[in-house]
């Protein structure tokens, strides 16, 4: 990627070529081995796959009441039991990943781009725009996420649209502020140099002389994000202001049978949260991994 | 630069901080809904009704009116009346910082020195198992939501073992000790998600300074490992865990909104949890400011004591 960014002389332009290629494998190596990622990318992939295609493998529709065989335990006939409704709870939490595998990506994507977009011109800018957004980021960051999730909410009603555009807007300062800190450190570069000397302008020297070379913190963020973007839709549903009913998904599902818990009937929530704690756990040791990866 | 200028930066920084979470919530409470009398009656009632209801509450008039009245009543300590109890919100508030200030100190009396003794281990066993475990058991506490945590504890002390109650509401005449009883449960999914993140901090504070080169002198010069542990060691390891235990409690708040409703307990995340429900936005609004205040004054006394505890930072160095 920054060979043809880094319009350098010409050997260390030749001592450059192999480096990033280099360095890109080295890194995939290094990940291959560390267990904690390949823990985490098994389940990921297997929750993924669920999301995917669990609709056409699951045994039984999720989504028919059986009034009959309301609150069954588990059995032969239904491996995690049935819900107040009858309906069977294995096929709901292999079903369950869909939504909150389709919401927090997205959420994670529009507070990346956004994010990437405004650290990018703070961080080239700076002055007064620095000053202004930063302060803003120190508002946002006084309130805990859910916090400003739920004003915004009951605000704006309740959608899954609504709830990717605001934790995406939420995250969005906060990956700004990454993505500043690296602009930072690479305007005072050569190639920065050059180019403005070449007469390029301002958004030129932005989007495709930077942004190349500043993508790893933001993939290392990124991954952190969508941990937290989880964390935050899952939790968001468990309140009642995230995905809404007949969804399967495992937050919605526990603060529908939460309440019955003392009588008994415990494998109503135990399934979808370690569904949850599964791929909350898969997704940051995917993301420490990488981190990892890039920092050495 | 003096103490006291760098306090009245600090300060004025704050009053930044704080005036612009005013207008977000300001915006995000009394701008996106739009109608508020519409909000609250539904879609069906009159137009009469809804612009009565409006003029009653004050909502048909300019925005930066509005803004004006509801800051400067809110800086008075008047922080309006509620929706829902049509009596004044800031008895309801009071009441409930009481309640999660209990909770918030069951918690942070077991999650402090538990946390720092476990970073600090883990660091003196650098890269062995015991370091591996503390860190991956850690980080994974630590990325759980509260309420995956909170059922899981529900069913095996509460429902299960029946060693705990499974509602934090205590009868009325409980005395303190019954409380806290009451609140154990409710407090260690809190305990969980503040334990990774404050042995991280520890752990990276204390492997960085047992690496430094003024242990190095200390143990050269044949100091005492405990001395050294004690007087170099430990003293530049902890200052940085001293700022993530304040910036945390923010996060502690936003963990309480899940724990507060998962176990039924009257605090201000409950409180928050209920205006939100009820589209109770006076309630709503006051609730999430004074979250924001708390967390504000708290990163400020950190930043300080931060400052303050440092040797090396003598003011201005920093700045």
């Amino acid at each position: 990627m920054s060979v043809e960014a880094t319009p350098g002389t010409e050997t260390a332009g030749a001592l450059d070529a192999a480096s990033p290629a280099v360095a890109r494998r080295e890194r995939g190596r290094l990940l291959l081995r560390s267990p904690t990622f390949l823990t985490g990318i098994v389940v990921l992939s297997f929750w993924v796959f669920c999301a995917l295609f669990g609709a056409e493998i699951v045994p039984i529709d999720p989504y028919v009441d059986d009034l009959m065989s309301a609150l069954a335990p588990p059995s032969a006939d239904h491996w995690f039991g049935t819900d107040q409704l009858g309906r069977d709870l294995f096929s709901r939490v292999i079903v369950g990943s869909r939504d909150i595998l389709t919401i927090a990506p997205l959420a994670t994507l529009l507070g990346t781009v956004l994010g990437t977009a405004i650290g990018l011109i703070v961080g080239y800018f700076r002055g007064l725009v620095d000053d202004t957004v930063s302060r803003l980021v120190d508002a946002v960051l006084a309130l805990p996420l859910i916090i400003v999730a739920l004003l915004a909410l009951v605000a704006l009603g309740t959608s899954s649209v609504t709830v990717v555009i605001v934790i995406g807007v939420v995250f969005a300062p906060i990956i700004a502020r990454t993505v500043r800190t690296a602009v930072m450190l690479e305007r005072g570069l050569d190639y920065v140099a050059a180019a403005k000397l070449r007469g390029e302008n301002a958004f030129y020297i932005m989007f495709v002389e930077i942004l190349p070379n500043v993508l790893p913190p933001i993939l290392v963020e990124a991954t952190v994000r969508l941990g937290y973007a989880i964390f935050t839709v899952a939790t968001l549903s468990f309140l009642g202001f995230g995905i809404q009913p007949p969804s399967a998904d495992w937050g919605l599902a526990i603060s529908e049978s939460y309440g019955m818990i003392n009588g008994g009937a415990w494998w109503t929530v135990l399934f979808d949260a370690l569904a949850i704690a599964s791929l909350v756990v898969a997704v940051n040791l995917v993301a420490d991994a990488i981190h990892g990866a890039f920092e050495t | 630069m003096t103490f006291a200028r760098v306090l009245l930066k600090r300060l004025l920084l704050s009053l930044v901080t704080l005036w612009l979470l005013s207008i977000l919530v300001f915006a995000g409470g009394q701008l996106l809904p739009g109608d508020v009398g519409r909000a609250m009656l539904g879609p069906l009632a009159d137009a009469e009704a809804v612009a009565n209801l409006n003029h009653k509450l004050g909502t048909d008039r300019p925005v930066y009116v509005q803004y004006w009245d509801w800051a400067s009543h809110f800086a008075i300590g008047d922080f309006g009346k509620s929706y829902t109890f049509d009596a004044p919100v800031a008895p309801f508030i009071g009441q409930a910082l009481v309640n999660s200030l209990k909770l918030a100190a069951v918690a942070f009396v077991l999650v402090m020195p538990l946390s720092i003794l476990g970073g600090i281990w883990a660091a003196l066993n650098f890269g062995r198992p015991i370091d591996r475990i503390i860190t991956v058991a850690g980080l994974s506490a630590t990325v759980l939501p509260e309420f995956v945590t909170g059922i899981v504890l529900l069913l095996i002390f509460g429902v299960w073992l029946r060693w705990l109650p499974i509602s934090a509401s205590w009868p009325e005449d409980a005395g303190p000790l019954t409380q806290i009883y009451y609140l154990i449960l409710p407090s260690i999914p809190l305990f969980l998600v503040l334990f990774g993140y404050i042995a991280r901090m520890a752990r990276a504070g204390m492997s960085e300074a047992l690496d430094s080169d003024y242990t190095r002198t200390a143990v050269l010069k044949g100091l005492p490992w405990r001395i050294v542990l004690r007087r170099h060691v430990l003293r530049n390891a902890l200052l940085p865990t001293i700022t993530v235990v304040a910036t945390q409690t923010g996060y502690l708040i936003g963990g309480l909104v899940v724990v507060e409703v998962l176990f039924h307990y009257q605090g201000i995340g409950g409180l928050i949890y209920n205006a939100a429900r009820g589209k109770d936005f006076p309630m709503l609004e006051s609730g999430i400011l004074t979250i924001g205040l708390i967390y504000t004054v708290a990163t400020l006394l950190a930043d300080l004591l931060y400052s303050a505890l440092n040797p090396r930072i003598h003011f201005g160095a920093v700045e």
